[in-house]
């Protein structure tokens, strides 16, 4: 009979990480860089196609760092549910669920277009608000950051998400979630300062 | 879920005291880059334990060969060829089969293709710096490219990077995303830079660090550098392998 067990004792330890340092856009996104004829696109730059279900929206925004400044070397990738609330963890699909951005060389904007997700189940059975998981990579960036972006348009549904709900300064809740403007969701990232984002452990 | 993956439980906490942390004042850009509130933990959902997968049509028949991938026709990158090789494993020492890997890199002179890097050294016409491909069944990786220069950095007044390849690697779960650097053992710029020194451990370092693999070479062509990257396990990495047979 298969039981799980625990970790054993002398495990090989994860790789430790290290900064993606100011060049990370030249290693990922290659074309945006100018390096053509390497890659035909730069991957994660499309995540949708005519076929793909759901309400298409426009997320961007940009990060900061703790003086107030903007990052324009920074790297951001999401990943998410349909919108149906499936994740997609196959290479053959009308919706990857994933995209990567990289923060423009002047103005610092992140931009995906993608579709609205759905809500997922969390492990005890409770329904999460439907959420954009976001992981930042930038130099200055020991290891990399995960945070999530969440919609303003879905109050009652925030309310009652398990994730948003494990946050005691309830204040900050709001650091997660994404002002809605048209079809386009407006959502700024802070590293450090009074307006930090929550980022997670996970 | 639509996968062609078996469902993941939960990955083993980031043991983050063997990661750097995020303030890191010798590496003067994590001072206000480093958020400075407590990260919030809670356990994997379906959003943490899944991922993106990626399929062999997405690789170039140069996308592992930094040598030739942005060279002339008959023209190849200037520098000491070499050639890494490794897998990529999960903390329980068990093969992570089909995920991508990418990596970028400054040319043999310690220069980077990239609008803001003003090094003195020349941009190699024949070198582009970015590289990928997908592990194998048994988790095993290769790309060939030129070694890397060391290059200084504006961190202190005299600070250099020890020559170094950037590795950007995926799990099947986004929470096992992962990036970090290779370094030549020997170098000794290893032990002064700043950005090796965020990290605590040295058998950390000595984990990010290549060994030269004289066997694995090839003869009047490249030497082979090994690399082996762990990415973080999940219980049921053990569920599946103990359910074989059954
Ligand atoms: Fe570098």
């Amino acid at each position: 009979m298969a039981t799980p067990i625990e970790r054993p004792l002398y495990p090989v330890k994860e790789s430790a990480s290290q900064t993606a340092g100011p060049y990370v856009h030249i290693g990922l996104t290659p074309n945006f860089c100018g390096i053509t004829g390497v890659y035909d696109t730069d991957l994660g730059a499309t995540m949708v196609t005519d076929q793909t279900k759901g309400e298409r929206i426009t997320l961007e925004g940009r990060v900061f760092d703790g003086g107030g400044y903007l990052l324009t070397d920074a790297l951001v990738e999401i990943w998410q549910a349909d919108a149906d609330g499936i994740y997609h963890q196959t290479a053959e699909s009308d919706f990857s669920g994933w995209g990567r951005a990289p923060a423009h060389a002047e103005t610092g904007i992140f931009r995906f277009e993608t579709v609205k997700p759905g809500r997922v189940a969390f492990p005890d059975g409770r329904m999460q608000a439907p959420h954009i998981n976001v992981w930042i990579a930038a130099r200055g960036i020991n290891l990399g950051l995960n945070t999530r972006i969440y919609f303003d348009d879905e109050a009652e549904a925030n309310a009652a998400d398990p994730v948003l709900g494990r946050i005691e300064h309830r204040d900050r809740v709001t650091t997660l979630i994404a002002r809605r403007d048209g079809n386009s969701y407006i959502h700024d990232i802070h590293l450090q300062g009074p307006q930090e984002t929550v980022f997670f452990d996970i | 879920m639509k996968s062609n993956r078996p469902p993941i439980a939960n990955f083993f906490p980031r043991d983050r005291s063997w990661h750097p942390k995020a303030y890191t004042p010798d590496y003067k850009t994590s001072i206000l880059r480093s958020p400075s509130r407590a990260l919030v933990a809670f356990g994997n959902s379906v959003s943490e334990t899944s991922g993106p997968a990626f399929g062999h049509e997405i690789i170039g028949p140069l996308d592992n060969d930094l040598i030739l991938n942005f060279a002339q026709p008959g023209m190849s990158a200037i520098g000491e060829r070499i050639m890494v090789q490794g897998r990529v494993l999960d903390e329980r020492g068990q093969p992570v089969p089909g995920v991508l890997i990418e990596f970028w890199q400054a040319n043999a002179g310690g220069r980077y293709r990239h609008k803001k890097d003003g090094y003195l050294a020349p941009l190699d016409p024949n070198f582009g710096g970015c590289g990928r491909t997908l592990s194998g069944d048994d988790g095993a990786y290769a790309f060939r490219t030129v070694r890397p220069g060391p290059y200084p950095w504006p961190n202190g007044p005299n600070e250099w990077r020890p020559a170094h390849i950037h590795f950007s690697v995926f799990g099947h779960g986004f929470a096992q995303r992962l990036i970090t650097q290779m370094y030549f053992e020997g170098d000794p710029l290893i032990s002064r830079c700043p950005i090796v020194r965020t990290i605590n451990d040295d058998r950390a370092v000595g984990q990010l660090t290549a060994r030269l693999d004289m066997e694995a070479s090839a003869p009047m062509d490249a030497l082979t550098y090994r690399f082996d990257i762990v990415l973080r396990g999940s219980r049921s990495t053990l569920f599946e392998n103990r359910m074989e047979g059954n």
